[in-house]
């Protein structure tokens, strides 16, 4: 990796030419393309309750997608997500086993969750390791462990109330999830936008030594963080449970890597520094409509996953190669 | 700094000596040479990746593709065996190496030219390279009796008592163990993953660098990729599936720092035996192979905090250096 030199125009362009020309609006327009070409391919898509079922493809995702995006800007990263999903996922089928009711299965869900994203985040701050490794290690011994605890095995019988959380409807077409997603959108838009925490992240992944000089308490930020997407994790895993109803140790396998998909797309430099929620946002529709329009077309998932690697690797490398050809 | 790689790559050693010792006081068949052959021909496709692996990670980048450019190769060297059954085993042993050498450049060019992180870059070819697999086949398996005799007995031809697999990966331990240590190139891959910055003004390129080295992880995926398929007589999508992950455990346990610049060939060995004796020996001592996962992921975090320790400078902190991870 060659450093990039960074030169300051003298003259801002105008709030409407950034705006027009930022990644998010260009993002927007592949979307929006996206669904024309969608609703043009299929007659079954333009249909409320087909486009309510095709927001499950990207609503979990999502969710962690958020926190994971905070992570990547302070410049970590953080792999286990799919395995923390699947640890707490085992856990509270365990604890469905037991006799323990909803309420008690939702807090064990984000307990397992919070309590992964602690190990991960005393490993990286309070050891200094490099995250990357770290996560790749958590997420063998944490699926390890469910895998442990499984073997073959499934757990079902999750009370009937449980799966409100992924099946339930809070009005019309709008699934509980999608609301669920909606709010922690906004939640994490005015963290990372609008508060000195939000800051401080942007601070630590473009300038660490300055992050760490200005005051800022580098090792306390990134342990939120990485609590903060075990916490995600958790969200994620109940949401899951509760829709698939039933647990196996392979449950989200490789969730991980879409999810850093997702974040990349929606405009997040995965070198740190740079990047927004409204961003991740945009992406998680893209990744969703390309999946659920290819779906109607019988596409089976593997060809989508090329569609999704190719995506990637175009939207990264067209503006590079832009550039290049302008000068 | 000499010491510090012997001490480690020892360090490593004396583990794997304790786990085969501990093995062997309740189950001496395990530690008899012929299983321990078995053990190391088992683990050799993982030798292989881990050496290309390591190298890659030296300088800085990592390869994620390497498990769906071995499905791939393997896919691609099964298709042509069987519109050509007679084609000599040297024949196909170049297709092998020379297209997943391509899979590599294509990696490595995207890294080089475009200045893409590797990470993205691996993340986006992986998922490209196993779809592609399902566009050649439509999701049909090339069966063991669609592979010609020959193509599937070579990686088990017995040569001096070892088939010819283990062969590759003890061949490839000493070619680029010299390569690392007596080449201008090895000294690069060191140079530009150390110090970039040193490295630039030494006159070393530091992205045509990173693309060999990614070419070196490619085209031995590619090899694997053909002895893989053969060993098992199958190929199909899902081939090696998860393997890029086991193959960065193994360079970490070996002691490769994924910041770059420091880590060696036997190491990265001594990491896949590791790995390798552990998922051999489960099964013997009784435990369920699902503990194995759990245990690499133990063992990889045990090994970068080991690592960490290692690498830590000993003189008197000035400056709190503000490092962090890409």
């Amino acid at each position: 990796m060659t450093t990039t030199t960074r030169s300051i125009p003298d003259r801002l362009r105008s709030p409407l030419e950034r705006n027009l020309k930022s990644w998010e609006s260009l993002l927007m327009l592949v979307a929006i393309g996206i669904f024309i070409a969608n609703s043009f391919a299929s007659p079954y898509f333009l249909n409320a309750w087909n486009l309510s079922d095709a927001t499950f493809n990207f609503t979990e995702k999502a969710m962690i997608a958020f926190a994971m995006a905070l992570l990547i800007i302070s410049g970590e990263i953080d792999l286990s997500v799919a395995a923390i999903i699947a640890l707490a996922s085992t856990a509270m089928g365990a604890a469905v086993q037991a006799g323990v009711g909803t309420e008690g299965l939702v807090l064990i869900g984000l307990a397992v969750g919070l309590a992964c994203g602690a190990v991960n985040g005393f490993l990286v701050t309070g050891l200094g390791l490099p995250s990357i490794v770290v996560t790749i290690g958590t997420m063998s011994l944490f699926r390890g462990i469910s895998f442990i605890v499984l073997g073959d095995q499934v757990y079902k019988g999750y009370p009937a109330d449980f799966a409100f959380f992924g099946q339930g409807y809070v009005w019309w077409v709008i699934s509980f999830e999608f609301v669920l997603f909606a709010i922690i959108a906004v939640i994490y838009a005015v963290i990372l936008h609008m508060t000195n925490f939000g800051r401080a992240v942007y601070a630590i992944g473009n300038n660490a030594t300055g992050a760490l000089f200005s005051g800022i308490r580098m090792g306390r930020v990134k342990f939120t963080l990485f609590l903060l997407t075990g916490l995600m994790s958790g969200v994620a895993a109940v949401c899951l449970t509760s829709r698939l109803g039933s647990t196996r140790p392979s449950i989200a396998f490789g969730w991980e890597l879409e999810i850093v998909t997702m974040v990349v797309l929606g405009g997040v430099n995965i070198l740190g520094g740079s990047g927004s929620i409204p961003g991740v946002v945009i992406a998680a529709f893209v990744m969703g409509l390309v999946t659920f329009g290819l779906g109607l077309l019988n596409v089976p998932g593997i060809v989508m996953s090329i569609v999704i690697g190719a995506l990637l690797i175009t939207v990264i490398a067209l503006p590079r190669l832009w550039s290049m050809w302008r000068g | 700094m000499k010491r510090i790689f012997a001490s480690r790559e020892l360090l490593l050693l004396v583990a794997i000596a304790l786990v085969l010792g501990i093995i062997s006081s309740r189950f001496p068949a395990f530690i008899t040479l012929s299983n321990l052959a078995a053990v190391f021909n088992d683990t050799s496709p993982l030798i292989l990746l881990a050496i290309g692996q390591m190298i890659v990670i030296l300088t800085k980048c990592i390869d994620l593709s390497v498990a769906a450019n071995l499905a791939l190769t393997g896919m691609v060297v099964s298709l042509i065996n069987i519109s050509a059954p007679g084609l000599p085993i040297i024949v196909t042993l170049a297709v092998a190496t020379g297209f997943g050498a391509c899979l590599g450049m294509f990696n490595g060019i995207l890294v080089w030219k475009l200045d893409i992180p590797p990470i993205v870059v691996t993340l986006g070819t992986m998922t490209i390279f196993r779809g592609t697999i399902f566009l050649l086949t439509e999701g049909k398996w090339v069966n063991s009796h669609e592979m010609s005799d020959t193509f599937k007995a070579f990686p088990r031809t017995e040569l001096l008592g070892l088939p010819v697999l283990s062969w590759f990966a003890i061949a490839a331990v000493i070619l680029f163990t010299i390569v690392m240590t007596r080449t201008t190139l090895g000294r690069a891959f060191y140079a530009a993953g150390g110090n970039p910055h040193a490295a630039t003004y030494a006159g070393i390129n530091v992205g045509r660098t990173q693309f060999w080295a990614f070419t070196i992880s490619g085209a031995l995926a590619g090899l694997t990729g053909y002895l893989w398929v053969s060993r098992f007589a199958v190929a199909y999508v899902d081939v090696a599936g998860g393997f890029e992950l086991t193959v960065v455990a193994a360079c970490v346990i070996g002691g490769v720092s994924i910041m770059g610049g420091i880590g060696s060939v036997p190491g990265a060995l001594l990491g896949a035996l590791f790995l390798g004796i552990i998922a051999n020996a489960l099964p013997v001592v009784n435990i369920s192979p699902f503990w194995q996962m759990a245990i690499s992921g133990g063992a990889i975090i045990i090994a970068v905090v080991l690592n960490a320790q290692a690498n830590r400078t000993k003189g008197r902190v000035i400056l709190k250096r503000a490092e962090h991870a890409t």
